[in-house]
């Protein structure tokens, strides 16, 4: 006997997993470039996001009852995502700690995959960052063991207390230039995805090709931040030099923000206009923390803050039914 | 050509190619013949036979019962053997018209004889359209005398003629457009003699550029008709997604096409009329595809009303493997069917018979609001907030987003990533908050 059901019969290829999978390869550049600047240790670092994570969220559903998950991959990305935001100076007890909060505070406990308010990996880092800024804010990781002193220090690296230095973005606060081309390339102090400008674009170009993300979001949040920074530097006599601006650009988190955070699909809106406003109105925070915060850095704030007015958000943006527009009734 | 079309939509796999080549051959039912009452939207069709009666192809087997009726007329010749209720399509038992095909396909008389159109009125082919019994066969089934009776003062700008036959797998109309363009046409011509303000687009899928450039061939030297290139894309001949493509126009799910100055008519609802007014012959057989990779031969039938459709398809060569799913008309809108001891229908395109479901192979995940279906609803509906307001009974928000204006295309659910049951959820919502405002009637 044939199966009933009613229509559609047919299905898209397409899988949450699929999509989670084309995620996680559009981290590995930025991923593998981090490992390549900061050393080995950013690798371990990363493993114990990856590993967390997905064992966090293993455990909750087994332990709960409830299907498990933990192949959709989602677990997975956010472990990664998570890793990327952390410097490889962390102690190592700050990835477990950060990914089971991801995971099981941010993401499970609002009821898992599609349901957490926040970006899970973002949320982690910004619970981290006001729990132990002495160890997730400062002393970024200076660049260059692998360039400096060759492969016995980039291996080594894991044993010894690696050195600090200002960040680019940091640099910039404090008025001084910055060579941008190294920025671009990411060879620079920093988190350990978020350095390399050029390594997230190719992740970002991956996503855009395979369908993963459109290019809304993050041109209008990039827009707006650089336009806003520029508004709120001319309001406030600063000097403002295209240095300065490009710099903003491509250093510290927003473009990996920008690339793999914003365009989070959970934690941004679905309407066409509620992107819009979101991206506008996220841009307008991580500006304003960026040029009048204590920190130089802004961006993760910005987008959980933005997160949470997404329902908002989209409740005003609903878009009119078809014939409904142009004030036809 | 400069293609047209409407805003979102989807891309499945067309399937077309098992029966795109394959030539219409005629069908002969050997069997008995079943006429189900109701193949259409409005008041059951009322017999004006008696069991027992002798009747001839062609034959009114039933009379439209109310102006939203349709008629019913008879494939076959042979003896009346029943009037009960037999099972149809979509698993409901319906009264219906049960006649002993005596395989002699016995014409009534006038059938099959030519007549001017010319010289008729608009009322008189208006009569004529309604006791051929022709019904709308782009799948609902709207009667179309109805449709084509305008209201005093009004008249349509437009003729539309969907042709985009965007469900995939089906191939009916394609195969119509190229073996026989003068029925199409004659039908046209009949439709502009009634509308004289009116001019004729015929929108067809770029997938079928055969069927384009003939028809843009056989229509150079009538100013009034003309061909239009549409995008492939689901649900392209959607009745307001037509007009939207073709006109520019967009009306809103609860307003007519003539509001927008346009009547759309399926392309082989057209041909209908052309022959019932130009040759006396009624709505009494369609084109069908019997398709699918389970089917032994795939190819197109024209297969007169009430046969049923086990003979069909086994005249077809029946199934070459076991079929989890056989569906009745295309995927993405077609019934399922418990059985396949019901007869065809009016508005059969298809017999699909699947060897693997997909809707089985999956089970639905939690949503991850990627917002696939967002931009896939050519109605702009937000399918996750729907479906969130359906699943928990909110009315009220189902409503205010506009749930009940959903057409059930099912585009939503094919893209989602989860496998979630869009379209099932939102059409259990529709049906619920009608028989609520059906019942706030009957109180009120």
């Amino acid at each position: 006997m044939a199966n009933l059901s009613t229509a559609p019969h047919i299905r898209g290829g397409l899988l949450t997993s699929t999509i989670m999978r084309d995620v996680t390869i559009a981290l590995l550049p930025a991923l593998v470039m981090g490992v390549f600047v900061f050393g080995l240790r950013a690798l371990l670092v990363i493993v114990l996001c990856a590993v967390t994570s997905v064992l966090t969220e293993y455990l909750y559903r087994r332990l709960m009852k409830l299907p498990q998950t933990v192949s959709d991959g989602s677990a997975l990305v956010t472990g990664l995502i998570l890793a990327m935001n952390l410097p490889a100076t962390v102690p190592f007890w700050i990835p477990v700690m950060g990914s089971v909060f991801a995971i099981l505070v941010v993401k499970q406990l609002f009821g898992g995959l599609g349901q957490n308010i926040m970006n899970p990996a973002l949320a982690a880092r910004c619970f981290l960052l006001i729990s132990f800024p002495a160890l997730v804010g400062a002393g970024m990781p200076a660049v260059g063991n692998l360039f400096r002193e060759g492969a016995w220090q980039f291996v080594s690296g894991l044993t010894v207390d690696a050195v600090t230095g200002a960040t680019p973005l940091q640099m910039l606060k404090d008025g001084q230039t910055v060579d941008l081309l190294q920025a671009f390339l990411g060879l620079h102090s920093g988190c350990i995805g978020e350095t390399s400008t050029l390594a997230i674009l190719v992740g970002g170009v991956y996503m855009l090709c395979r369908g993963v993300i459109s290019p809304r979001i993050p041109c209008i949040y990039l827009a707006s931040t650089i336009g806003f920074i520029a508004l709120f530097c001319a309001v406030t006599d600063r000097a403002l030099t295209a240095n300065f601006l490009v710099g903003q650009l491509v250093t510290g988190g927003l473009m990996a923000g920008a690339v793999f955070m914003a365009t989070d699909y959970t934690t941004s809106p679905i309407t066409a206009w509620g992107q819009v406003i979101y991206c506008v109105l996220i841009g307008l925070l991580t500006a304003l923390f960026r040029v009048f915060g204590s920190a130089a850095e802004g961006v993760s704030y910005a987008i959980i803050i933005g997160n949470t007015l997404v329902p908002l958000i989209e409740k005003v943006t609903i878009p009119r039914a078809f014939g409904k527009r142009g004030g036809a009734k | 050509m400069k293609m047209r079309t409407f805003k979102h939509g989807i891309h499945p796999n067309d399937g077309k190619a098992l029966t795109a080549d394959a030539a219409i051959q005629p069908f002969f039912p050997k069997g008995e013949a079943v006429y189900p009452l109701s193949q259409h939207i409005g008041a059951p069709s009322k017999p004006v036979v008696a069991v027992g009666d002798t009747v001839t192809v062609g034959q009114m087997l039933a009379q439209p019962d109310g102006f939203i009726s349709a008629a019913v007329c008879s494939a076959v010749s042979g003896k009346v053997k029943a009037i009960e209720r037999r099972r149809t399509v979509n698993g409901k038992e319906v009264k219906s018209i049960v006649v002993d095909n005596d395989g002699l396909f016995t014409p009534c008389e006038g059938y099959d004889t030519p007549r001017d159109y010319t010289t008729l009125s608009p009322g008189e082919i208006l009569d004529i359209v309604r006791d051929a019994g022709i019904v709308g066969q782009g799948g609902a089934g709207f009667p179309t005398h109805v449709k084509l009776t305008m209201k005093e003062g009004v008249q349509p700008e437009y003729i539309l003629v969907n042709a985009a036959e965007c469900e995939p797998y089906l191939t009916s109309d394609y195969r119509l457009m190229l073996e026989r363009p003068e029925q199409v046409l004659e039908g046209l011509q009949v439709l502009l003699h009634m509308f004289p303000a009116a001019r004729a687009v015929i929108g067809i899928e770029a997938n079928k550029p055969r069927a384009i450039s003939l028809l843009t061939e056989k229509t150079a030297d009538t100013p009034r008709i003309s061909v239009q290139a549409l995008d492939t894309k689901y649900p392209q001949g959607g009745e307001r997604m037509l007009i939207r493509a073709i006109t520019g126009r967009e009306i809103h799910a609860t307003k007519l096409p003539i509001s927008a100055g346009c009547v759309v008519l399926n392309l082989s609802t057209v041909v209908s009329i052309g022959q019932a007014v130009c040759h006396r012959i009624p709505q009494i057989s369609t084109v069908v595809s019997i398709t699918g990779d389970a089917v032994a031969n795939p190819c197109n039938l024209e297969v007169p009303v009430g046969s049923s459709q086990r003979e069909v398809l086994d005249f077809a060569g029946g199934l070459k493997a076991e079929a989890e799913k056989i569906i009745s008309g295309g995927p993405l809108m077609g019934i399922s069917m418990i059985s396949l001891d019901v007869p065809i229908l009016k508005t059969s395109g298809a017999i699909l018979a699947m060897q693997r479901d997909e809707v089985a192979m999956w089970e639905p995940t939690a949503c991850i609001r990627c917002g696939r279906c967002v931009r896939a609803c050519p109605e702009f509906l937000l399918p996750p907030m729907l479906s969130q307001a359906a699943d928990s009974g909110d009315w009220e928000s189902f409503e205010k987003l506009y749930g009940i204006e959903c057409m059930e295309c099912g585009s939503c659910t094919f893209v989602c990533p989860a496998k979630r049951r869009l379209t099932q959820s939102f059409r259990t919502a529709k049906a619920t908050l009608n028989d609520k405002r059906r019942a706030a009637l009957n109180k009120g």
